[in-house]
């Protein structure tokens, strides 16, 4: 009746485990008493889990990444802390078991479940809005992507205190993760896990795609878009080319977990090693996937916060393609050491330093835009600057790693692990910090505090030297990563260095935390009332802070680069349309949230061999898409009327804002006297 | 697409206010066969390294019956054909017709799934299943995620047929007409790698 | 009842003539590989050429034929598509047995 499923699943016997399960219920019944007591279930409901606003969705992508981001840095602290107790003849506090499973949950969760819905959460607030979109090609897809990726994250989540989590890395390699070497529950939940969010992820890169490629404004011809809808271009297409190769590797593993197939099997007849190369076919597009939003966020904010237009617009489009056409060639590198010999070595080596060349030309770009700019050091800014220095360092590591021979040496030792973090944070995440601080007042319509914006910056930066660069110098040394304990106790004292610095790393997320709080007690003092706090250059800040559910109540036309930048020097940034028009907005619905939740039944009946539930699960699935499917009535309309009265309420913002601020936007209020 | 200046007013008017949703539909749907193209090139490229891995046990050429798989060929390249009139009588609004060729390729298409099905049976019960070897793995897998396609085109057939008898050949009904025609006739194609990677070349 | 017609704003539409030509194309065209494997009279070489290249054509008489794939500029994102798709695939196709293939001799 419930398969492998009994209490005995519940791990009562880890205090570690049950007191983190205890906090995570604690949590869930506070906020979902709050939202009780605040009365906030309708809202709750219409506003914002049925919505296919593709704003609403993204805000939801970044919330459920920033609470990934929590779970999977609570493994961090774990694994730091162990590590800088562990030397010799201590044991730390964490069995080998335990250990494996933290730093497997703690690559999974921070790669699928934290950096994926960050940068498709900004990709979905920024670039509709960007090329002068009114909505993204498919909000009901949108809906279903983001519903599936929580439901992923679900699993995870569960997998805590039911069962137990994957021990084989966050990259499986066979045949560990075969049911010969692997029999429990672990590997079949990151499996689900994992190919559920890699469907919504797929969904997205053709939702994208389609977008970016067929509805942006008039006037906007491809090389007139922002970089950070290029980005987001680019992006996409690995999307939908490298996922569909992980989705094959997962599914051959299942099939062998499952019903005793032979593809990474030992024996008969079974290719372990074609694992490996499947899974880094995905998994090398895969970093450049988590990257390139990154570079499109720093372009749009080095150029916003130099007040100029970015340097070599042409070259950082050619770069950004170039980076995407070489990522798919690369990906041997992740195992130079699996016996392949020179000449497969070689090639992937050589196309490995080529990518960094291109990447360098972003670099010098970005450096020249800040030359001889006005440049100013707001939050975002501060981001950028963190990043350019230390992912070049980074960067610079990968080329070495690139040699095969010096490869041979470092390959999984923690210099390894140095060097991706070092792409991962202060690439990626600082990307995706520096674009949460940016676009934040045109999400909510306030901006978040400064002061504890660039304290947490300090943290992050202090913290993150603290916490990586003593595990390049134990690379060096010769520390394999994925150690729950060591005998050489010289590498203790730079683990202890490296346990500080992610103490010094929490410090700056709470300082993120009371950020927010801060900024949402303050948030009416200091409320944006012209959509253009940063006085930016693209079209996203053409609308309201929050925008309409529309976004425009006509589509821009477009002249050049840097739209908005533009049209404010011609005077025409804020002048209202002659006639006013009925859109078409799609309507709300729970279909997709009913997608998510009926694959997250599946993935959890599989992992407990529930066969007759797994079954409901796809069933009910498949009825509930036939039945969209077969749905003509999905879009409503907003009057014109409707649109009128909030475009003129947002007119008489503007009108108020710019009374208030008289050294502002001159601009602004030549347009709007012209009205 | 790009849209020059001087000609917004008149063209792009008409163009904003209604975002052309057919041709996205449409594009968007292809977007996705590319991707399933990229996902059969995977299992393809297991197929391949995996085609030698008999452990002992039966090579293609012991177990393919060439003259079948003809017969499974032409099934489903029939079935294309049907289809291709199921679209031509959608665009005359021939709302029978369109009922009767989607019924023919319904059962064409059921026909082979049927042979694929008996295939499967009988290597299965000869104790060739895909738990026998590395080859027979990638066998069942790669033509098995085939089959499954078409099982899902042959429920979306259905699903069309109910959609025209209940809705007529309104435009979405004629869009989503046209997205799963594409996926028929990539299916198709997809088949014809199969039959010559796997039952052609497995048989030299 | 809405009669209204699908406008496929550029892109060609099928007509009888093009689907029959591709069907009857296609028939030949897979009459001739199996007719070459199972004849067994070729070489090896020779045959695997054969049905390799009927293979090819016959794809591309799906794409041009049945999936109306043109130069026009209509079609002009999904030709690109296609290209882009056929690259990726090759490349990771031909890589894989290029490893697989490296790693089978140096390490089997």
């Amino acid at each position: 009746m419930f398969g492998k499923l009994s209490f005995a699943a519940i791990p009562f016997e880890n205090p570690i485990i049950m007191g983190a399960v205890g906090g995570s219920i604690l949590l869930a019944v506070v906020i979902l008493s709050l939202i009780t007591y605040y009365r906030k279930w309708t809202t709750l409901w219409k506003e914002w889990l049925t919505s296919l606003d593709h704003k609403r969705i993204g805000i939801m992508y970044i919330i459920l990444a920033m609470v990934m981001l929590l779970r999977g840095f609570s493994d961090a602290i774990l694994m730091r802390s162990q590590q800088a107790l562990a030397a010799g003849m201590a044991h730390g506090y964490l069995p080998p078991g335990h250990f494996d499973q933290i730093f497997s949950a703690h690559g999974t969760i921070m790669i699928v479940f934290m950096a994926m819905p960050f940068l498709v959460g900004l990709m979905n607030i920024v670039v509709p809005q960007q090329i002068g979109a009114r909505d993204v090609a498919f909000p009901f897809l949108n809906s279903v992507s983001l519903w599936l990726t929580a439901a992923g994250a679900l699993l995870v989540m569960i997998s805590l205190g039911v069962g137990e989590f994957s021990r084989a890395g966050w990259s499986g390699y066979a045949p560990l993760v075969e049911r010969q070497y692997s029999p429990g529950t672990g590997v079949d939940y990151w499996i689900w896990a994992f190919q559920i969010a890699g469907a919504g992820s797929l969904i997205t890169g053709i939702n994208f795609l389609v977008t970016i490629l067929r509805m942006r404004a008039p006037g906007m011809t491809l090389m007139r878009m922002p970089l950070f809808s290029w980005t987001t271009l680019f992006t996409n297409v690995l999307m939908i080319f490298a996922f569909p190769v992980l989705t094959v590797a997962l599914t051959l593993l299942t099939l062998d977990r499952y019903l005793g197939m032979h593809f990474f099997t030992n024996a008969l007849g079974g290719n372990i090693m074609m694992y490996v190369n499947l899974f880094w076919i995905w998994g090398h597009p895969e970093v450049y996937i988590v990257i390139l939003p990154a570079f499109g966020v720093f372009s749009e904010v080095v150029a916003t916060f130099s007040g100029k237009r970015l340097f070599g617009y042409r070259s950082l489009v050619y770069a950004t393609a170039a980076i995407m056409v070489l990522s798919f060639s690369v990906w041997v590198h992740h195992f130079f050491t699996m016996g392949a010999g020179p000449d497969v070595n070689i090639f992937f080596s050589i196309t490995t330093m080529l990518i960094a060349i291109p990447t360098g030309v972003k670099i010098f770009n970005w450096l020249f835009t800040m030359y001889r700019g006005r440049i100013r050091f707001a939050t975002p800014m501060y981001w950028t600057l963190g990043f350019l220095f230390t992912f070049t360092v980074g960067g610079m590591a990968g080329v070495l790693l690139s040699v095969p021979p010096a490869d041979y040496v470092l390959h999984n030792s923690l210099f390894l692990v140095a060097h991706f973090h070092t792409m991962l944070i202060p690439g990626s995440l600082f990307g995706f910090f520096a674009g949460y601080y940016y676009w934040f007042p045109k999400a909510f319509g306030f901006p978040l505090n400064e002061k504890w914006g660039k304290g947490a910056f300090w943290c992050w930066m202090i913290g993150f030297y603290l916490a990586f660069a003593p595990l390049y110098v134990l690379g060096f040394m010769g520390m394999p990563r994925r150690m729950e304990h060591y005998a050489n106790p010289a590498w203790q004292p730079y683990l202890v260095i490296a346990a500080v610095g992610t103490a010094v790393i929490l410090i700056g997320i709470i300082f993120q935390m009371i950020q927010l709080a801060v900024s949402i007690k303050h948030r009416h003092a200091v409320r944006d009332l012209t959509g253009d706090p940063w006085d930016g250059r693209t079209l996203e800040w053409a609308t309201s802070s929050p925008p309409a559910v529309y976004n425009f109540a006509k589509t821009p036309v477009v002249h050049d680069i840097d739209a908005f930048a533009d049209m404010k020097e011609k005077g025409i940034a804020y002048s209202p349309p002659d006639q006013y028009h009925d859109i078409h907005m799609p309507k709300n619905t729970a279909t997709g949230l009913i997608i998510g939740a009926m694959a997250a039944v599946f993935g959890f009946a599989m992992v407990w061999y529930i066969w007759w539930l797994a079954i409901l699960g796809a069933f009910i699935l498949l009825l509930t898409v036939i039945a969209r499917a077969s749905d003509d009535g999905t879009d409503y309309i907003v009057p014109a009327a409707e649109i009128e009265r909030i475009e003129k309420r947002r007119y008489r913002q503007l009108t108020a804002a710019a009374a208030n601020r008289p050294a502002d936007g001159p601009a602004m209020r030549q347009s709007l006297a012209e009205m | 697409m790009t849209i020059d200046a001087s000609t917004i007013d008149t063209f792009a008017r008409k163009e904003i206010e209604h975002p052309d949703t057919v041709a996205n539909h449409a594009f968007g749907f292809w977007l996705y066969l590319m991707t399933d193209l990229v996902l059969f090139a995977a299992i393809f490229a297991a197929f391949a390294v995996l085609s030698h891995n008999y452990a002992g046990g039966p090579t293609g050429k012991e177990l393919f019956d060439l003259p079948y798989t003809f017969g499974e060929t032409m099934f489903l390249l029939f079935s294309s054909a049907a289809y291709g009139l199921a679209v031509l009588a959608m665009y005359k609004g021939k709302k029978n017709s369109v009922l009767t060729w989607l019924g023919v390729t319904f059962l064409l298409g059921l026909g082979f799934i049927s042979m694929e099905v008996n295939e499967f049976y009988h290597m299965i019960l000869s104790g060739n299943g895909p738990q026998r070897s590395g080859f027979l793995s990638a066998f069942f897998t790669l033509v098995g995620t085939h089959g499954a396609h078409v099982t899902f085109g042959l429920i979306w057939m259905v699903t069309m047929m109910g959609q025209v008898v209940i809705k007529g050949l309104t435009v979405p009904v004629q869009s989503r007409l046209m997205r799963l025609s594409m996926f028929w006739h990539f299916l198709d194609i997809v088949w014809i790698g199969v039959f010559t990677i796997v039952y052609l070349m497995g048989s030299t | 009842m809405n009669q209204a017609h699908i406008d496929t704003t550029g892109a060609s539409r099928g007509s009888f003539k093009s689907y029959a030509t591709g069907f009857i194309l296609s028939i030949i065209l897979t009459v001739i590989p199996f007719a070459l494997v199972m004849s067994g009279t070729l070489s090896e070489a020779a045959v695997l050429c054969g049905i390799f290249a009927a293979a090819i054509v016959q794809i591309l008489v799906h794409l041009h034929y049945f999936l109306h794939l043109d130069t026009s500029s209509a079609m002009r994102w999904n030709v690109l598509a296609v290209l882009l798709t056929l690259l990726i695939m090759t490349l990771f196709v031909w890589g894989t047995l290029w490893i697989m293939g490296h790693l089978n001799y140096r390490l089997m």
